[in-house]
């Protein structure tokens, strides 16, 4: 299972870098959010994938599972949201003000 | 347990959110802003004093104990930052009333650097590598919001930058704290350190320091600068100000921590590349500050410098070494909050922020010019000045680790910088008035902070005896992380 999951992880990084790697603006944004979605992926199983119950509610089972992952999964996924949606907003406002999409047009040296 | 601990964290921010509901009214956000950062500041040095007395003061919140809550653990070094940090955000506060303008303030900025104070001293503070991410991430949104704080073209395209290249270093953050957790099943830092001492530091852990080294160095502008200058000279002066005295530093500041704290026991791979970065960046960022000639660029460049020689002083990893760095993070810390005033003030004054097209501003700026000249004596380690002592003792510190070559870098590249920022002065101050009539621009409220800061540097260098106590153990607490462990710990384990 973790090394299913690793080759997941590996193509979502592979996906998101590609997409970076791309001149339009809202490719980047996908390819940040990818990479985000394959970095949480990655915690998840880093925790070790098992079976059991959750920890101090589960009282008849016998394993349980680590829940500090999932937690730390919860606010990487607010954060990552929040700050995509932040970036979403930025760009389309660069876009309106500057009047391209095309990062290749936002080197900026030169005189303002 | 200690409650002080969490009070430079909690405070900005609920005050921050008590200033987003009076959104209109300018004098109640002034007026608490400057409060805050002040409150900020008596705590920082109440704290001072109690780990002066008693150590490492922690504070375990919810009461759920270390390893396995979260812990927040305030040690001498982190707590002069914490104080530095007030100081500085105070004066860059004051600055801003004058300079920044009605509309900037009325959205938010006030509010908007709390949170990024907030933010920084979570940094600071935070013994926990995951809330070390989660600060990271406050302060940056905040930041965010302020670099593109107006609208204007330039800040637009270089926020797009900005965020792309943090949003990418946090992935990359995330991945190596989901390495670490991995290997060592915890995240508490002083756990960490036990951990990784009981294991060994073997060529895996290794790689994910790299990772992590990797990250902030990014963070804090050391060798992967290449996104610095640019968004730096972008916002505001006094949001430059702060971004350029605090954004890199909390970078900084992790990677001391981090590698003085759990990943020590490869001195010769690790800390010596760190000590090759450091030298390759205060080069590089010395050739940009001789090469440009204009104002914001040769600060920008400056910066990176600056974070070079703290680290050099670092990587040497000796106890004059460390007194040399934690000196030199305070100084650089003021002193560039005091560059990047000054040089908004000189382009709000002579129009331009190139230095071939002024001249002569001595005559009308007399007062401006003077504060000039000591800042840039001070950033190039002229003594008296607060530069002097962290300089002699990270060159001090290179040497006893036989560095010789990174000491050497830093001295030479300190001609160079000096040699940068007298170009300003003489190019800016000097010479025939550009214009006969005497139109002056006013800086009316404007030399204040600049002055507190001026005086502060001053004062740094010539009472460096009051603080020297406080750096010495802020050292030797780097050097031997098991106070901070039992600490916070409390010796089980």
């Amino acid at each position: 299972m973790e090394t299913c999951m690793s080759i997941v992880v590996g193509i979502l990084f592979a996906v998101g870098t590609y997409l970076i790697l791309s001149k339009n603006i809202l490719r980047i944004i996908l390819g940040t959010s990818i990479i985000g979605h394959g970095v949480n992926l990655l915690l998840l199983t880093m925790g070790g994938l098992k079976k059991g119950g959750p920890p101090l509610l589960g009282l008849k089972e016998t394993t349980f599972v680590d829940s500090l992952p999932h937690a730390l999964l919860l606010t990487a996924i607010v954060i990552n949201f929040a700050t995509t949606a932040l970036f979403l907003v930025l760009s389309y406002r660069a876009n309106k003000v500057l009047g391209t999409d095309d990062v290749e047009q936002l080197r900026g040296y030169g005189n303002e | 347990m200690n409650n002080l601990v969490v009070l430079p964290i909690v405070v900005p921010v609920i005050v921050g959110m008590v200033m987003v509901i009076f959104r209109n009214i300018l004098w109640f956000h002034r007026l608490l802003s400057l409060l805050t950062t002040a409150f900020i500041g008596i705590v920082a040095v109440c704290l001072l004093d109690q780990i002066k007395l008693t150590g490492v003061q922690v504070l375990y919140l919810g009461g759920w104990k270390a390893p396995f809550g979260i812990t927040l653990a305030a040690d001498m070094f982190a707590v002069l930052l914490v104080l530095v940090t007030a100081i500085v955000t105070f004066c860059c506060f004051c600055y801003a009333f004058s300079s920044l303008g009605i509309e900037r303030e009325r959205h938010y900025f006030y509010p908007l650097t709390l949170f990024l104070l907030a933010g920084v001293n979570g940094s600071f503070l935070t013994g926990d590598i995951f809330n070390l991410f989660v600060c990271f991430e406050v302060m940056l949104v905040a930041s965010y919001v302020l670099i593109s704080l107006g609208g204007t073209k330039i800040q637009l395209r270089e926020s797009v930058k900005y965020i792309l290249i943090n949003m990418i270093t946090s992935s990359l953050f995330l991945v190596a704290i989901a390495y670490l957790y991995a290997m060592l099943g915890t995240l508490n830092l002083a756990h960490l350190s036990v951990r990784v001492a009981a294991v060994g530091q073997d060529g895996l852990l290794t790689a994910v320091a790299f990772l992590f080294l990797i990250v902030f160095s990014i963070k804090a502008g050391l060798f992967l600068f290449f996104w610095l200058p640019d968004s730096y000279s972008a916002p505001p002066t006094a949001i430059a100000a702060i971004f350029a005295s605090l954004l890199t530093k909390v970078g900084v500041y992790a990677i001391i921590r981090l590698f003085s704290l759990v990943f020590y026991h490869d001195l010769s791979i690790t800390h010596l590349f760190i000590g090759v970065l450091a030298a390759v960046s205060m080069v590089l960022g010395a050739m940009g500050a001789v090469a440009y000639w204009d104002l914001k660029k040769i600060l920008t460049y400056n910066v990176v410098v600056g974070v070079g020689f703290i680290l050099a002083g670092f990587a040497s990893f000796s106890l004059v070494g460390m007194r040399g760095t934690v000196y030199y993070l305070i100084h650089d810390m003021l002193v560039k909050a005091l560059l990047f005033l000054l040089g908004g003030t000189i382009i709000h004054v002579a129009g331009t922020a190139k230095l071939k097209e002024t001249s002569g501003l001595i005559r009308l700026h007399p007062k401006l010019g003077w504060m000039f000249f000591i800042a840039a004596l001070s950033l190039s380690g002229i003594p008296p000045l607060s530069g002097f002592i962290g300089k002699i003792f990270v060159t001090e510190g290179t040497f006893q680790s036989e560095y010789f070559w990174l000491g050497g870098i830093g001295l030479l590249t300190s001609l160079m910088v000096l040699y940068s920022v007298m170009k300003i002065f003489m190019n800016v101050f000097w010479g025939p008035a550009l214009t006969e009539e005497t139109e002056k621009v006013s800086t009316e409220g404007l030399l204040l902070p600049m002055g507190i800061l001026t005086a502060l540097t001053i004062a740094l260098g010539l009472g460096a005896e009051v603080i020297h106590e406080y750096v010495d153990l802020a050292a030797a607490g780097l050097l031997d992380p098991q106070g901070y462990i039992d600490a916070v710990l409390g010796g089980k384990l």
